[in-house]
């Protein structure tokens, strides 16, 4: 059920980011969401993308350092409360959260919330309890 | 045949008859410097010592020694011994510290070197059926032009690659089935990490021997490299000043490097007074050039840091043993009044599962030193969690405050993104301005 994340590490440098972003333009590859968490040293680029085996390939071929991760994927509301309604399911499941980011849709009227857990069945199966719809890889490709 | 020597007759040749040769040739040289060289000449008659007064290795000693700064004050000529007529090539060092080191050569000394580079790779299994790639640079440095001149004296078929396009490296080395390899043990680390990532085992490599040097290595890296490539790995030594490499070659025994002692005669010498230490003490190593006609040194200070043993060896070599070189007096970084050499850096890295593909960086903020480390990641310890590599990087900066008693802050960089140039990695920015 969960979708892959791409990970790419950035060299804290002038236009790194850029470099990336723009392989992936190149190639064709849509960004759906990204989340970036930075150190002084160095940052670390999360992305979900319409088509991750050619970024992982363009990207690889490039010389960047990468790692493919799943992630959950689930589908909110867009109205206010609906996030505190997923992590309170997960909250009350005892599932610790890394990290987590959100992006839109174009067209339907709903969010959407990656979310990086130790351990994906188990906060899956908690939302889907819960009522919450799950997203795949194959939905992202068609967001 | 397995041949085991290049040249028998020296290379096992009973000690107390090596010195008889070393003695009847040095008296020769100095002679010969004496005549030939007015800078030496003034340092000899400064220091009140002629010709005549060396009767053989044993008035080694009163000869004044000859350093880095001295090759920089003689720069260019100022040290050669010959006509630029009967000169036929030059070599020269990298330049990165700063001072460039021209050395020239007559046929016979590039002749010499051959067969000094020749010796080494017979020692490592070497036989005109061996394919020899040399992955040294070309040109100035000496690292390809010796190896490339002593694969030719022993016949191996010869693959003058050259340093870089690691690319190429791999097609030939497979294609053409090479046996041996010589280049630095950091290029032939990242040529190994490069066939492990395109799936080669080492079992699928052709390689079976191969002979590093040019830069310090440990015994960690050794292994590492040897498990990699599925080869043997030998230290090879040497210096422009002196030649190149091949002044000193390891043998099967793989315990130390033997000098080439017809060629060149080794002393160990307290850095600080000067004074020669005995066998199997750890000082400066310093050389004399015996047969070298256009560049002959005379006790050229090496600033290389090891030991001499002259302790049987087991592949019948009667030459003496020097150590790997265990630091230099010039490459010891004092960091906040410690002594920090690049080796312990290193050592730590394999103990701790990283490649030693580093780059120490010092400064000096508002009066206290700066220590960073640049560390190359492996791939498969990059990880999405931030708090993940933070901690790897406290850990390994914790390993490297147990050795050295002083705390670097550790940086994390991605594989591949130090450079590397002539695949010697500079390991060292000291940006601090002491004066």
């Amino acid at each position: 059920m969960a979708i892959k994340q791409i990970t790419v590490f950035v060299e804290n440098k002038q236009g790194a980011l850029v470099s990336i972003t723009d392989i992936l333009a190149q190639s064709n590859v849509n960004i759906r969401a990204l989340s970036i968490a930075e150190t002084n040293d160095f940052g670390i680029l999360r992305l979900i993308v319409n088509d991750e085996a050619t970024a992982e390939k363009k990207l690889s071929e490039n010389g960047y350092l990468i790692k493919i991760t799943e992630v959950v994927g689930v589908k909110i509301g867009d109205a206010p409360g609906k996030l505190t309604a997923a992590l309170g399911v997960l909250d009350k499941a005892g599932i610790n959260m890394e990290y987590l980011y959100a992006f839109m849709a174009r067209t339907e009227k709903h969010a959407y919330v990656v979310l990086r857990v130790e351990d994906n069945e188990i906060a899956e199966a908690a939302l889907e309890n819960a009522g919450f719809h799950l997203i795949t890889d194959a939905d992202v490709n068609k967001l | 045949m397995e041949q085991k020597y290049f040249q028998k007759d020296i290379e096992t040749m009973p000690v107390e008859e090596l010195k008889k040769l070393q003695s009847e040739k040095l008296v020769k040289q100095v002679k010969h410097v004496y005549e030939n060289v007015e800078y030496y000449r003034n340092l000899m008659d400064e220091k009140g010592v002629k010709p005549e007064d060396i009767k053989g290795i044993e008035d080694l000693h009163k000869l004044p020694f000859l350093t880095k700064a001295d090759l920089r004050d003689a720069y260019p000529y100022g040290l050669l011994a010959k006509p630029l007529e009967e000169c036929v090539r030059i070599q020269s060092t990298s330049g990165t510290t700063g001072r460039r080191v021209v050395a020239f050569y007559t046929q016979h000394d590039v002749d010499l070197w051959e067969e000094c580079c020749a010796r080494a790779i017979v020692a490592v299994g070497g036989t005109n059926k061996d394919v020899c790639q040399i992955a040294y640079g070309y040109g100035l440095f000496t690292g390809g032009p010796g190896l490339n001149g002593g694969s030719h004296r022993v016949g191996c078929l010869t693959l003058p690659m050259s340093s870089g396009n690691t690319e190429r490296q791999i097609q030939f080395m497979t294609d053409l089935n090479a046996t041996i390899l010589c280049c630095t043990p950091s290029y032939a680390a990242y040529i190994g990490e490069t066939l492990k990532e395109k799936g080669y085992k080492p079992e699928d490599i052709p390689l079976k021997a191969g002979i590093f040097g040019a830069e310090p290595w440990t015994e960690e890296m050794r292994r590492g490299i040897e498990q990699t490539l599925g080869i043997k790995a030998y230290d090879i030594y040497g210096l422009t000043e002196t030649s190149g490499p091949g002044v000193s070659f390891e043998c099967c025994e793989q315990t130390g490097m033997h000098i080439n002692e017809d060629h060149f005669l080794a002393e160990i010498i307290d850095p600080d007074t000067g004074e020669v230490l005995p066998e199997g003490e750890k000082g400066e190593l310093v050389f004399t050039s015996l047969d070298k006609e256009a560049f002959p040194l005379l006790r050229y200070r090496t600033r290389d840091i090891c030991v001499l043993s002259r302790k049987k060896c087991s592949c019948g070599r009667t030459l003496i043993k020097m150590s790997k070189p265990m630091g230099r007096t010039d490459d010891m970084l004092i960091i906040r009044g410690v002594n920090v050499f690049p080796s312990q850096i290193e050592t730590v890295l394999l103990n701790e599962g990283y490649q030693p593909n580093y780059q120490i960086i010092v400064d000096r903020v508002n009066n206290n030193d700066t220590f960073d480390i640049n560390v190359e990641m492996n791939p498969e310890q990059f990880t999405d969690k931030v708090s993940e590599i933070l901690s790897m990087e406290k850990s390994l900066a914790d390993a490297m405050k147990t050795m050295l008693g002083i705390n670097p802050k550790i940086h994390l960089v991605a594989p591949k993104s130090i450079v590397r140039s002539e695949g010697k990695a500079v390991r060292v920015i000291d940006k601090r301005k002491l004066v």
